[in-house]
């Protein structure tokens, strides 16, 4: 065994190949470590289709519905509340969400009033900046954030500002408008949230 | 019987040789300049509160049940129903803010001495990593007892994530493990609370000791003694302004250690919500998932980079920006000694640019903490009565945040230009007799 002549060639490539091999081997090692950390199959299934009766809501007020665990606002907009969306246009990041928010709604609900029926939003009040959830704050009065306020929503954690039909405004954290969910209406006073009118037929 | 432990001793020794060497190297014969001042007291205390943090960390495991169903219950049981349960829990939140008083104070000790600058860049290095673990082993940790703030805290610190364009998303729900936080979001936290991060830190404690103690340690002059005469009371090869770490530096480490629990356990006792900055009123409710906190705000000592989020509005479609501007607020200390170009360490003999720019840092600092912890909405209404608050708050903090940014700008140009005036460095530690 006495190798006087030492082969460096030769012990590069077998240093180079078997750190190439164990590095294969770790990476390989850790992926199901990483993947452990994605949602579960139970926590992927717990994402079912919610229906909500609209009949006791009046005009003017909002319920939060919960589906998927997000919580989705409903409001039923008086027509004074209908008239303010489009003084706000010139403020907003994204009047007509087909800009940066062309993708935060469904086509059916890519409209002034971001919504299938005027006076029914349906959005998910998630913030797009940090995911809280906004304040509705409906008044049309001067607030302390916004001397000029048409009503809307108010996000407390950021600072960030929403008009009535969940339209950001410009200069706060938000980038896009709130998302809208997939919805349609079962009935006049029903809605399912989480089907298309399509997939519903 | 002192023959036996002189035997057992010596047992010891034949078959571990390398112990006592290392006990000596690193206490009895580390030599440390003998001028430090109260500004050497928080290494320490920081490392009293690290075994305060993990003994009472490891009883709290005891009675915690880390699910969503169970967590908040747990908590409180720990707080009525466990024998001293409430003790042990209040040593463990008001350490953990402690902990940030005191590595706060430490960072701004090695700022104003020059610690950070050559020879001893890597032991700044691994404080900043020490620092940016701490960060997120408190943020796991205060989202635990799940409560309202628990809950919206977390959801907030991982939608930071969600701003990185294309994979954010993704990335979020990686992080989470479901759509939102929930049982597998707080059980995988449990874990790297409890398990892993404290594992890390344990290890980057001790290499920043150890890189420490193999360069030294800095003084309030900024003088390096091991450049300096030779030949103290104990060898004479050692450097002649250095004293034993034991037991010199350890008996007045003592004395701040007694001052400092004194403190500690005036706020465990009489305050242990700290009014509210400690443990947050919201976190009093249990976490819901459909209603944000209307006043929601992180705990104290992460409010100002809270605040610099808040203050870069979204561009371009995205809200990466503020979310790049937080890391880089930390980022630019890890670079700080490359920012200094400067020869002189310590405050003592730099120039005056040096000394007001630190004070404003310093300011800067203080005024986010002021924005992020919603101070600044409250006082201007109440002092400039009907004014556009966001407005105002919005223009305070960006100055604020220019300056915080501006002080390393400021710091490199001022020393690479060589504008700096500083006055000379007297050779020996300034208290040597």
């Amino acid at each position: 065994m006495a190798n006087e002549v030492v082969d460096h060639g030769r012990r590069r490539f077998l240093t180079a190949t078997t750190s190439v091999v164990g590095g294969i081997g770790i990476v390989a090692a850790a992926v199901p470590f990483i993947k452990s950390w994605e949602p579960s199959a139970r926590a992927k299934a717990a994402g079912a289709p919610v229906t909500q009766s609209l009949a006791k809501i009046e005009a003017g007020q909002m319920l939060t519905v919960s589906w998927r665990s997000l919580p989705v606002f409903v409001l039923n907009r008086t027509k004074a509340q209908l008239a303010t969306l489009p003084m706000v246009d010139s403020r907003l990041v994204d009047p007509k969400s087909d800009g940066v928010s062309a993708d935060q709604q469904p086509k059916y609900a890519q409209n002034e009033a971001r919504s299938i029926k005027p006076e029914w939003l349906v959005v998910i009040g998630i913030c797009t900046h940090l995911g809280c959830v906004p304040d509705f704050v409906p008044e049309i009065k001067p607030e302390p954030f916004d001397p000029d306020w048409k009503g809307g929503f108010y996000c407390p954690c950021h600072k960030s500002r929403y008009d009535l039909a969940g339209r950001v405004y410009a200069g706060v954290p938000a980038p896009k408008n709130l998302p809208v969910p997939p919805y349609h209406f079962i009935d006049d006073s029903t809605i399912q949230i989480g089907v298309d009118p399509k997939e519903a037929g | 019987m002192a023959n036996v432990f002189t035997s057992i001793g010596e047992w010891v020794n034949e078959r571990a040789p390398g112990m006592m060497p290392m006990y000596r190297k690193h206490m009895t014969e580390y030599y440390a300049p003998k001028n430090f001042n109260l500004w050497y007291y928080f290494g320490s205390l920081a490392l009293l509160v690290l075994v305060n943090q993990i003994v009472t960390g490891i009883f709290l495991t005891m009675n915690y049940n880390p699910s969503a169903a169970g967590a908040f219950a747990s908590v409180e049981y720990i707080m009525r129903d466990v024998e001293w349960g409430w003790l042990i829990r209040y040593m463990h939140s008001t350490g953990a803010s402690l902990f940030f008083v005191v590595v706060f104070l430490h960072m701004f000790r090695g700022i104003m001495y020059g610690s950070y600058k050559k020879p001893r860049e890597l032991v700044w290095l691994l404080g900043m990593l020490i620092f940016l673990v701490l960060m997120a082993e408190a943020f796991m940790g205060y989202v635990l007892p799940w409560g309202n703030m628990s809950f919206w805290g977390a959801k907030v610190i991982i939608s930071l994530f969600g701003t990185i364009p294309v994979i954010g998303g993704d990335l979020v729900e990686w992080i989470m493990g479901d759509f939102l936080p929930a049982d597998a979001t707080l059980n995988r936290f449990f874990a790297l609370h409890v398990v892993a991060l404290p594992i890390v830190l344990l290890l980057l404690v001790v290499l920043h000791l150890a890189a420490l103690h193999e360069v030294g340690s800095n003084n309030p002059d900024g003088v390096e003694i091991k450049k300096g005469p030779k030949g103290n009371r104990w060898d004479a090869l050692k450097p002649a302004d250095g004293i034993p770490f034991h037991p010199y530096y350890t008996v007045k480490d003592l004395v701040g250690v007694g001052f400092f629990l004194l403190i500690a356990a005036f706020i465990i006792f009489f305050a242990p919500t700290f009014g509210g900055w400690f443990l947050e009123h919201d976190n009093f409710i249990p976490a819901n998932n459909l209603a944000t906190p209307s006043h929601i705000k992180p705990v104290w000592y992460f409010t100002p980079f809270y605040a610099i989020v808040r203050m870069i509005p979204s561009f371009l479609g995205s809200a990466v920006w503020g979310v790049l501007a937080m890391f880089g607020a930390i980022a630019v200390l890890f670079a700080l000694p490359w920012f200094d170009r400067g020869k002189v360490k310590s405050i003592r003999y730099r120039g005056t640019g040096f000394k007001v720019a630190l004070g404003l840092f310093v300011l800067s600092f203080i005024a986010l903490g002021a924005v992020g912890a919603g101070i600044t909405a409250e006082v201007i209404p109440a002092w400039f009565g009907d004014v556009d608050v966001t407005f105002w708050e919005n223009l305070f903090g960006r100055v604020m945040t220019a300056i915080y940014f501006g002080f390393f700008a400021f710091l490199w140009a001022y020393t690479y230009f060589g504008w700096e005036k500083t006055k000379p460095v007297p050779e020996r530690v300034t208290t040597h007799d």
